[in-house]
C-alpha cells in the first residue's frame, strides 16, 4: 500500500531522514518508534505533504501513486490521513463544516455526488458516540480551547468519518490519561480491517498495548535500525533505546 | 485648468443641477426652501472634500465630483428583477428606485397601530410640520459637504414612527435600487425614524441593484431614541460594483434606550459610511457591528464615533474588514468620553483579514476622554490568513480555495453570529462565500449546520 524506498529529507537544510525504506501493506499496523529527534515526525509530515521538507532523494508510493507529484489535499482524498500531535485551533471554523467538507472533497475526487445531509448526520452521530464525544463538538471551532485530549479525540473522529486506507497518527498518545488513550485506541481499533493499514508513530510503548502493532520501527539517526514485531516494543520499554542505538552504530 | 478651478466647476455643475430642479419644483414650505438654500450655500462654500481634509485622508472622493449624475423622476423597475433582488423575508417594505419612491415595489400592509412607515414625500404632504421639527435635528448641513448636499436636494426618503410603547414584529425593510441607467444618476435619500419610548423594531436597509448600475447615491439618516427604545438597524450594502455611495447615520439615544447597527458591507465600488452615536441618557448602549468585504478595485470606508455624554453609557464596536484583490478599506472608530461621563464603558475592536498582496486597510482606532471613571479599551488588527490552519484543512481532503474561503468566512463569522435576522445573515454568508474563488460551495454546509441545529 505505502511504499517509502530510501528517502532523503532535509529541514532547514539539514539532513534529518538518511534513507528510509518502509513497506506497509493492506491490513497492518507499523508503529514507528524511536528515541527524540530521530525523524519520526518527519516522515509523516512528508508522507502527508507540509511545506518545508525537502526530499532530496528516494520516493514514496501510495497504491502505486507517486505521493511527491500528488498535492496535500490529493494524499488525502486518495486516502492518506495524518493526524497530528498538535492539532491546530481553527477559530470559527465548526467541527460540522469541516468534516462536511472533508468527506465531500473526498467523494468528488472519487466521482461520488456530495453526501446527502440526514446520511451525513447519522454517520457523524455514531462516530461521535463511539468517541464518547457530546454533540455540542460539532457546533464547536475546530479545536478552539480543546483540552489536549479533546484535541486528540477530535482527530480521530475525523478519521473514523473520513476512512482514510492508511492513517498516520503522529504522536496521539500524547497528554492523554488513561481513559482518553482507550477511547482513543478503541477508534483506531476500530478503523483496523484487511483494507486497511495504519501508521503510529509514538516515543512510548505504553499506546501499543492498547493498539497492537503487526511490525515495530526503531527510527534511528534518520533510518530505520532496527524492526520487529510487538515484542521488540516491549524490549524497548524494559531496555530503552540506547542498545538500538549502540547496535546500529556498530 | 487649476484645482480650484477644477473644484469650482465640479461644485457648479451641481448647483446647475439644483437650479434646474428647483425650477421645476413646486411651491414648497418656507423651512424646506430656507434649508435647501442654507445647503446650498454651505456645499458651495466647503466644495467636496479633499486628501488634505483629514476625515477623508484615505478616501478619494474625485469619482464623485467629477460625475455626470442627472436627477430622475421616476422609479421604474421591472417587478421579476426586483423579486429576485430584494430580501427574501416577510417585511414592511418601502421601494425607492434610484430615489424615487415606488409604490409598486412597496407594500406597507397591516402595520400596528401607532406605527407609521411612509416615503418622506408623502409625510410631508400630509404634515410638513410635522416632520419638519425633528427632520435635520440631528444632521445640519455643518456635518459634511456631502449632508449639506443631500439637504439642499433632499425631496424623498422614510419617515418611521414609534408611538410610545410600540413594538414592530416584523422588520421595517427600507430598499433602494439602483438601476443601470443610460446616464448615472444621483440621488440623496433621507432616513428619518422617530422611535419613542420604549418602543422597538428592526430597520433593514438594503441597497441593491442592476450590475451594471454606476449611480450615486448621498444618503442622511437620522435616528432617534427616546427613553428605553430598541432599534436594531441593518445596513446591508449590495449596491452593484459601478455604484457610488455616501452615507451618514446620526442616532441620538436617551435613557436606557439601545441601538445595535450592523453595517454589512459586500457591494459598492466607492463606500463611505459615518456612523455617528450620541449617547445622550444614563444607561443608553450602542453596539455597532461591521463587516466589510471588498474585491476588484472596491473602496469602503467607514467612520464611527460614539460620544459618551452622559455617565453610565455603554458603546461596544466590533468591525471585520475582508480586503481582496486590489480593494482598499478604512476604519476610523473613535470614542469620545465628555467631563463628567462617568463610569462609562466604550469598547472597540477592528480586525482585518488581508487576502491579497495589494489589498490594503488603513485602520485608526481614537480615544477621547476627559472622565477618570471609566471602562475602556480598543484595539486592532491586521492579519492574513493562517497558514497552519490552510494546511491542516488540506490534510483533510480541502482543497486549498475552498479551506481559504472557509477561514474567511470563519473570520467574518464573529459579525455575523450576532444577526439575528437568519435571511440576512445567510445571504451575507454565502455571499462572502459566493464571492471567493470558483468551486467554493458552502451552500451545504450552512444547510448542514442549520440541519444540525433543527434537531
Amino acid at each position: 500500500m505505502l511504499e517509502v524506498k530510501d528517502l532523503h529529507v532535509k529541514v532547514e537544510g539539514k539532513d534529518i531522514l538518511k534513507g528510509l525504506s518502509l513497506t506497509i501493506n493492506a491490513g497492518e499496523v507499523h508503529a514507528i518508534m524511536g528515541p527524540n529527534g530521530a525523524g519520526k515526525s518527519t516522515l509523516s509530515a512528508v508522507v502527508a505533504g507540509k511545506d518545508g521538507y525537502e526530499v532530496t532523494q528516494g520516493s514514496i508510493t501510495f497504491e502505486g501513486r507517486d505521493v511527491l507529484e500528488m498535492e496535500v489535499e490529493e494524499r488525502a482524498q486518495a486516502g492518506l490521513l495524518l493526524g497530528f500531535q498538535y492539532p491546530v485551533e481553527i477559530p470559527g471554523v465548526k467541527n460540522i463544516y469541516l468534516l462536511k467538507a472533508a468527506l465531500n472533497a473526498q467523494r468528488e475526487a472519487r466521482g461520488e455526488g456530495e453526501v446527502p445531509a440526514p446520511e451525513f448526520m447519522k454517520l457523524v452521530k455514531e462516530k461521535l458516540a463511539q468517541m464518547k464525544m457530546d454533540a455540542s463538538f460539532l457546533q464547536r471551532a475546530v479545536n478552539e480551547g480543546f483540552s489536549g485530549g479533546e484535541k486528540k479525540r477530535n482527530e480521530i473522529l475525523q478519521m473514523l468519518v473520513l476512512q482514510p486506507k492508511l492513517a498516520m497518527l503522529d504522536e496521539i498518545d500524547s497528554g492523554l490519561d488513561i481513559d482518553a488513550m482507550r477511547v482513543v485506541a478503541d477508534g483506531v481499533n476500530s478503523l483496523r480491517d484487511e483494507k486497511r493499514a495504519i501508521l503510529l508513530v509514538t516515543h512510548y510503548q505504553r499506546l501499543l498495548d492498547y493498539i497492537v502493532p503487526d511490525r515495530v520501527h526503531v527510527l534511528v539517526d534518520g533510518r530505520i535500525a532496527k524492526s520487529g514485531d510487538a515484542e521488540l516494543a516491549r524490549e524497548l520499554e524494559t531496555r530503552g533505546y540506547d542498545w538500538v542505538v549502540e547496535e546500529s552504530a556498530a | 485648468m487649476s484645482d480650484v478651478e477644477q473644484q469650482a466647476r465640479e461644485v457648479k455643475a451641481f448647483l446647475d443641477c439644483l437650479a434646474e430642479r428647483n425650477a421645476n419644483r413646486g411651491q414648497e414650505p418656507t423651512w424646506i426652501a430656507a434649508r435647501r438654500q442654507a445647503g446650498a450655500a454651505r456645499f458651495e462654500a466647503l466644495g467636496f472634500p479633499t486628501r488634505r481634509d483629514e476625515a477623508w485622508k484615505y478616501t478619494d472622493v474625485r469619482a464623485i465630483a467629477r460625475g455626470d449624475f442627472v436627477l430622475t423622476d421616476n422609479a421604474e423597475f421591472s417587478p421579476a428583477s426586483a423579486a429576485a433582488l430584494t430580501l427574501p423575508i416577510e417585511a414592511y417594505r418601502l421601494t425607492f428606485v434610484d430615489g424615487i419612491f415606488s409604490p409598486a415595489l412597496s407594500d406597507l400592509g397591516d402595520l400596528p397601530g401607532g406605527v407609521a412607515v411612509l416615503p418622506l414625500s408623502q409625510a410631508l404632504a400630509e404634515n410638513h410640520e410635522a416632520v419638519g421639527g425633528p427632520l435635520g435635528r440631528l444632521t445640519g448641513v455643518e456635518f459634511s459637504p456631502f449632508s449639506a448636499l443631500n439637504t439642499a436636494f433632499m425631496e424623498e426618503g422614510a419617515v418611521v414612527r414609534l408611538a410610545p410603547g410600540s413594538v414592530v414584529e416584523k422588520p421595517i425593510l427600507l430598499q433602494f435600487l439602483s438601476r443601470a441607467n443610460a446616464e448615472p444618476v444621483m440621488s440623496h435619500p433621507r432616513i428619518l425614524v422617530e422611535a419613542g419610548s420604549r418602543s422597538q423594531a428592526t430597520l433593514v436597509e438594503h441597497h441593491v441593484g442592476e450590475s451594471e448600475a454606476a449611480n450615486f447615491t448621498n444618503l442622511v439618516a437620522e435616528l432617534m431614541l427616546d427613553r428605553g427604545a430598541i432599534l436594531t438597524h441593518y445596513k446591508l450594502q449590495e449596491a452593484p460594483l459601478g455604484d457610488l455611495h455616501v452615507a451618514s447615520i446620526h442616532v441620538e439615544q436617551n435613557r436606557d434606550s439601545r441601538y445595535t447597527s450592523f453595517n454589512l458591507n459586500l457591494g459598492g465600488g466607492l463606500v463611505r459610511n459615518d456612523l455617528i452615536g450620541e449617547l445622550n441618557g444614563e444607561g443608553a448602549e450602542a453596539n455597532f457591528y461591521g463587516l466589510f468585504y471588498g474585491q476588484g478595485r472596491q473602496h469602503i470606508d467607514n467612520h464611527t464615533l460614539a460620544n459618551h455624554n452622559a455617565p453610565r453609557t455603554f458603546s461596544n464596536e466590533n468591525y471585520k474588514g475582508i480586503l481582496d484583490d486590489r480593494a482598499r478599506g478604512v476604519f476610523n472608530g473613535k470614542v469620545v468620553v465628555k467631563r463628567d461621563s462617568q463610569k462609562i464603558e466604550g469598547f472597540q475592536s477592528n480586525a482585518n483579514l488581508l487576502l491579497s498582496d495589494r489589498a490594503e486597510i488603513d485602520a485608526k482606532p481614537e480615544l477621547e476622554i476627559y472622565a477618570d471613571d471609566v471602562k475602556c479599551s480598543h484595539g486592532t488588527t491586521t492579519g492574513q490568513l493562517d497558514e497552519e490552519a490552510v494546511y491542516a484543512l488540506r490534510t483533510r481532503g480541502i482543497d486549498e480555495q475552498t479551506a481559504r474561503g472557509l477561514l474567511t468566512l470563519a473570520f467574518a463569522g464573529e459579525v455575523l453570529e450576532l444577526v439575528d435576522l437568519d435571511a440576512i445573515s445567510e445571504r451575507v454568508e454565502l455571499a462572502v462565500a459566493g464571492k471567493l474563488p470558483e468551486r467554493f460551495n458552502l451552500a451545504g454546509l450552512v444547510e448542514a449546520a442549520v440541519a444540525l441545529h433543527d434537531e
